[in-house]
């Protein structure tokens, strides 16, 4: 089991009201899954994300993530945690605007001490693997959007993390482009990866094998596909 | 290994920071440069200064002391409560000389301008100086050419003169002065010796100086309304207080001062001038310090406020940053090596300012400043040590940030 949820609540202080965003989320994900977590907004989609991405920690529950227990973790080490399990792929790409493609793919060995040379042998491994082989010295804003997407999957896949998740990773880009990045993520799935998709698109989510649907805090829905 | 890692990684988002804002980056770090400027300009001419002030003050010799009218250094209407003060004579400075047990030479000095002629040739306003035999190791006069005047021509009022080195250039050219007689206001005078090369002192021309026994000055030029001058050498420079409290005691008695009277002579020696100086240079080094502090205060505000402007701005990068797995402390050195690299900036700016202004002054002007290096070395530490100290806030305030919110951050 890599990812065991228990009763995982998250509740809010808005002012002096309490919002409780996630009401008791139990789910278990297997290594080599794809899975699609989908919901209207205000499903509490985003915060289930932030906290399997390890970015928040719930307010009740356990979070056991490859036998750690991610749920009592500190700042610091909720911050190596995703450094070492978690490859992230957000919508709006997230790279670092003044860094180049090598540079982005390095970002997260430079926080776990990997020395230079070794940095930048893995990061042009993983550049390649995503196609961008002859785009490594380029700034993002010397791409194009499905370039910058599979500068940000390279970084995701660069410290071969137990989860890779990707959160609307076609949001920004055109259909084309986008059918392009899912087929990625599917070469990436055979390759033995665990992929966690948080989208709302019922097509991006079919490319997955297990749908997650979420309504009001609670699972509403968990299905298998194909 | 790790360490050095974030350190690099640290050092290339600051230069990256840096040249992505030129222009914001030099304003930020101006108060630092003026201040950086400010002080190393002070130091360098205080350097230069001292340099030049032990260079002259050093012909006057730390194991003499002058018995005189008037103190060296005085106050603004000292002098008026001075002049009234009898002369010192001839006859106090031969006392001085019998009774003194840690004089090893005593001389009287009296000296005049006038004019010095050899046949058509002349040269105006020499320094004559009347003196004694002892002036010759009072005042290391010890001629490079011929002999200095002896016990002997002094007592005999001996119509004789010692040259400094440019009046006989002036007068004899190539040709040998020995033997030769010359005119002194109006007077003859032959010439025993010539002084070797002095060079200046505070700016006055010690070469043109003509030396003669003490009574063929008075009885040539006259001495009665002028006050003499009493050198005194002693064993060694050791000896100065004890012969201060000496020749104080001397002074008194042949003056019959009774006790509770005040001295009516001053005991001058070199360290009254080194003390003048040290207290000049004192209000440069305050100067100096305290335009360095407020422009380095001001330098430090300037940093944390672009740095807090920064922060805001790169909410997202930090939110990227966090995300990936850096910590709180990654991203406090993040802020924290950048703001030391703009104070690094602005003390290298600083630094090449100052030796520009250190070159520029010494060679418009007399004094030889310099750049010491271990100022500039230390001002940098100083100043990166400022940055660290300003940087804390911002730094800390971005490394207290939420990953997600940050993230969100448009």
């Amino acid at each position: 089991m890599l990812i065991k949820l228990d009763k995982i609540e998250k509740v809010y202080e808005v002012g002096t009201v309490q919002v409780a965003a996630l009401r008791g989320i139990n789910l278990n994900v297997d290594k080599n899954e794809y899975l699609a977590i989908m919901g209207p907004s205000g499903s509490g989609k985003s915060t289930l994300m932030n906290i399997i991405g390890c970015l928040d920690t719930p307010s009740g529950g356990d979070y056991l993530l490859n036998q750690h227990n991610v749920s009592t973790m500190d700042d610091d080490e909720l911050a190596g945690i995703r450094n070492r399990e978690i490859g992230f792929v957000f919508q709006t790409f997230n790279l670092l605007p003044r860094a180049t493609a090598l540079h982005n793919v390095e970002l997260p060995m430079i926080y776990n001490g990997t020395p230079a040379a070794m940095r930048r042998k893995m990061a042009e491994e993983a550049l390649e693997k995503v196609g961008l082989a002859d785009r490594m010295h380029h700034k993002p804003n010397e791409l194009s959007g499905g370039q910058r997407q599979r500068v940000a999957i390279a970084r995701a896949l660069v410290n071969r993390p137990s989860i890779i998740l990707a959160d609307e990773p076609t949001g920004n880009l055109d259909s084309r482009t986008g059918d392009e990045i899912m087929e990625i993520f599917e070469d990436l799935h055979e390759q033995g990866n665990t992929i966690i998709l948080v989208t709302h698109e019922e097509y991006i989510a079919e490319h997955s094998n297990r749908i997650v649907r979420l309504r009001d805090g609670l699972i509403e829905r968990d299905e298998s596909i194909h | 290994m790790r360490i050095l890692i974030y350190m690099w990684e640290g050092i290339r988002i600051a230069y990256d920071a840096l040249r992505s804002y030129k222009m914001r980056s030099i304003l930020t770090t101006l108060g630092i440069v003026i201040g950086v400027t400010t002080v190393i300009t002070i130091v360098a001419l205080i350097q230069g200064l001292n340099g030049a002030f032990s260079k002259e003050i050093s012909s006057i010799g730390t194991d003499t002391v002058y018995i005189q009218k008037f103190p060296w250094v005085m106050k603004e209407d000292d002098w008026l409560k001075y002049r009234n003060r009898p002369n010192l004579t001839l006859e106090e400075s031969n006392k001085i000389r019998s009774a003194s047990r840690l004089a090893i030479a005593v001389a009287p000095q009296i000296n005049t301008a006038r004019t010095v002629k050899y046949g058509e040739k002349a040269v105006e306003r020499v320094i004559i100086t009347g003196t004694t035999a002892d002036y010759l190791y009072t005042s290391n006069a010890n001629p490079e050419y011929g002999r200095f005047f002896s016990e002997n021509d002094v007592n005999s009022n001996r119509r004789v003169c010692v040259l400094g080195y440019e009046v006989a250039e002036k007068l004899f050219g190539q040709s040998d002065p020995l033997g030769k007689r010359i005119i002194i206001g109006g007077r003859k005078f032959r010439v025993i010796g010539v002084l070797d090369k002095k060079g200046s002192f505070f700016g006055w021309n010690m070469d043109i100086l003509a030396i003669i026994p003490i009574g063929a000055f008075k009885s040539a030029f006259g001495a009665q309304r002028r006050s003499i001058e009493i050198e005194v050498k002693l064993n060694s420079p050791d000896q100065i207080e004890e012969a201060e409290y000496e020749l104080t005691g001397l002074m008194r008695h042949i003056r019959k001062l009774t006790p509770g009277k005040e001295n009516n002579f001053a005991i001058n020696k070199q360290s009254m001038l080194l003390d003048t100086y040290n207290q000049l240079t004192g209000t440069l080094w305050a100067v100096a310090i305290g335009v360095g502090a407020i422009s380095l205060l001001v330098g430090g505000i300037g940093i944390m406020n672009i740095l807090l402007v920064s922060v805001t701005e790169r909410t997202r990068e930090i939110g990227v940053r966090k995300a990936l797995g850096a910590r709180k402390s990654d991203i406090l050195w993040q802020f924290l090596i950048e703001a030391m690299m703009i104070c690094a900036l602005g003390v290298l700016i600083g630094i090449a300012l100052a030796v520009g202004i250190a070159k520029l002054v010494a060679a418009t002007t007399p004094v030889p400043a310099a750049i010491t290096w271990w100022v500039a070395i230390l001002g940098l530490f100083f100043v990166v040590a400022i940055g660290l100290f300003f940087g804390i806030y911002p730094a800390s305030k971005a490394a207290r940030l939420n990953p997600i919110e940050a993230l969100r951050y448009e």
